[in-house]
């Protein structure tokens, strides 16, 4: 049963291995180092400059816009999907189960849809002259309403954070419904007994019993609220928006990269970003803990 | 419920209606439905708006990547999951680790990476790529899943003379198939809808993949106002999900939800 078995672990690892290496790996490692650099894509013409490029981010109009967008980003779109999804979720519970079923595939086929069909509909929806919410706001007579959403800097951001709650939804009622009905019935039926309202029994039981749930929730949400650059690119002229109304890091860094060729100063956002998603998941599980110690 | 159904559905459907509808009904009628079917629109988008071309690369991308990523995620998940030697976490680590790192962080080196290589805008490079940020994903999913399996069942193979190799490929595979399936599923959707890797390492417009096609065609078109025919490139780049959505939905989402909680 030894024979072999060396030969077959190095079989089993090695190519996976190489490939992580070379593609995963090494880029991470390298986008420290040429965060230090001044480098423009030319081999052998970086030289270090320190943290020259971090100065210069904070120096910087449109990033710090985009560092702004991001944590509206990041602070509405999850408090909404989740608010949303967790109405759904529970609202379920009291439906047949046909029905629900049926609302459930409706529901989670936008998060199926790449970002990009997404974004090209979207876009289409919002069209002033022919999209479909203009004129359904001008066909129920509610003209003044109707207006460029995405060429508005005020309205902007707000189209593009509706997208993504729209096309997020689905996956957290799916995910919040299973953690629902892992609740044993009797202690719903135990706070009917109690006289508890709906509104009391979401709040009382439900809500604390699928705290886990929103707590993965909010990671993923918030990693997903970090990026938005799909929607951005596709969506807001610019692309950015109006004003950098919608600029994201990932779309400065894109830009600073492969249109401006400063490779050293985009991967000090690609740090940046790398950070800030860091502090992200740190907090999420020290919150985690502090709340598994509360339940104990 | 039934406003948010509504709300999730409309765009959707209203994108498939337009794809019938002439020019000209878009742009005055938003709301209504098409006075006659044309398809031609779908003809156009498919040849004249190379959505077809697009669609066979990201065919040949993502079959690619699937399979590769398959092998190589299942032999490495296996291979941590049931053998014990040094290393064995630390490899583990290094690979599940990658799976909370954001890409922005690695696209500038890894367009350089992979340009040293000769491999940018072809099809090989596409697929290794893919492949390298499908696997974590993968290793992480398929190594909780062949932990479950039973080992007397492989004991008995080793008894009956199989290499490990034997054993891997004859005994385990067949008994993950549940899991290879579901993260079969899900690693077709991520690679399908990738759209960052593509677009900084797949700069020839004619090995565009679907995503990067459609991002193209809807600003060039744009400006050309053919709208009925982007909506048919659009219809028809969501029908392939929409038809694995139908076949497999109940495996998509109970798979989707484990994966989060795990």
């Amino acid at each position: 049963m030894r024979h072999g078995r060396w030969r077959f672990l190095l079989g089993a690892l090695v190519p996976a291995l190489v490939l992580h290496v070379v593609f995963v790996l090494s880029p991470y490692a390298q986008a420290f180092y040429l965060s230090l650099t001044d480098w423009t894509g030319v081999a052998g013409q970086a030289s270090f400059v320190g943290v020259d490029n971090y100065v210069r981010l904070g120096g910087d109009s449109l990033f710090l816009d985009a560092v702004r967008n991001n944590l509206v980003l990041l602070a509405v779109v999850p408090l909404v999907t989740i608010g949303i999804g967790l109405f759904l979720a529970s609202m379920l519970r009291h439906s047949p189960a046909r029905i629900g079923q049926g609302y459930r595939i409706v529901y989670f086929f936008p998060q199926l849809l790449s970002l990009v069909v997404i974004a090209v509909l979207w876009s289409f929806v919002y069209n002033p002259n022919t999209g479909l919410l203009n004129s359904g706001l001008r066909a129920i007579g509610l003209d003044g309403l109707a207006r460029s959403w995405l060429a508005e800097p005020a309205w902007a951001l707000g189209a593009v954070m509706a997208v993504l709650v729209w096309s997020s939804v689905g996956f957290y009622v799916v995910l919040f419904s299973a953690a629902i009905e892992g609740i044993p019935v009797e202690l719903f039926e135990a706070a009917k007994l109690d006289g508890a309202g709906r509104w009391a029994t979401f709040w009382k039981v439900t809500l604390p019993l699928v705290r886990e749930s929103v707590q993965v929730a909010f990671v993923y949400l918030g990693i997903a609220a970090l990026d938005a650059f799909a929607v951005v690119q596709i969506m807001t002229v610019g692309p950015g928006g109006p004003d950098g109304a919608t600029e994201v890091i990932g779309m400065s860094l894109y830009r600073t990269a492969f249109s401006y060729g400063k490779f050293g100063y985009a991967s000090a956002m690609g740090v940046a970003l790398f950070f800030a998603t860091l502090t992200l998941a740190v907090l999420a599980l020290r919150a985690g803990r502090r709340e598994r110690l509360e339940l104990a | 419920m039934f406003c948010w159904a509504v709300v999730t559905a409309l765009p959707l459907l209203w994108a498939v209606v337009s794809s019938f509808k002439s020019d000209n009904e878009i742009l005055n009628e938003p709301w209504s439905p098409p006075s006659a079917l044309h398809f031609e629109n779908w003809a156009r988008a498919w040849n004249e708006a190379s959505i077809g071309r697009y669609f066979l690369n990201s065919l040949i991308v993502v079959g690619g990547a699937l399979i590769l990523t398959m092998l190589l995620g299942s032999l490495v998940a296996y291979a941590l999951a049931r053998y014990e030697f040094r290393g064995n976490r630390v490899i583990y680590y290094v690979f599940v680790a990658a799976m909370f790192f954001p890409v922005f962080l690695a696209l500038v080196p890894l367009f350089f990476v992979v340009q040293q290589l000769g491999l940018l805008g072809t099809y090989p490079g596409l697929i290794l790529v893919y492949t390298a940020y499908a696997v974590p994903f993968t290793v992480f999913f398929l190594h909780s899943f062949f932990r479950t399996l039973p080992g007397e069942i492989a004991e008995a193979a080793f008894l009956d003379g199989c290499s490990h190799g034997a054993v891997f490929f004859r005994v385990m595979l067949p008994l993950a198939r549940p899991g290879l399936f579901a993260v079969g599923i899900f690693n077709f959707l991520g690679l399908w809808n990738q759209y960052l890797l593509p677009l900084v390492l797949n700069p020839d417009p004619d090995r565009y993949v679907l995503a990067q096609g459609l991002a193209a065609l809807s600003v060039s078109q744009g400006y050309r106002s053919d709208w009925s025919g982007l909506f048919a490139g659009l219809t028809i780049a969501m029908l392939p999900v929409l038809i694995a959505y139908v076949a497999f939905q109940r495996h998509i989402r109970a798979g989707m939800t484990a994966g989060a909680v795990k």
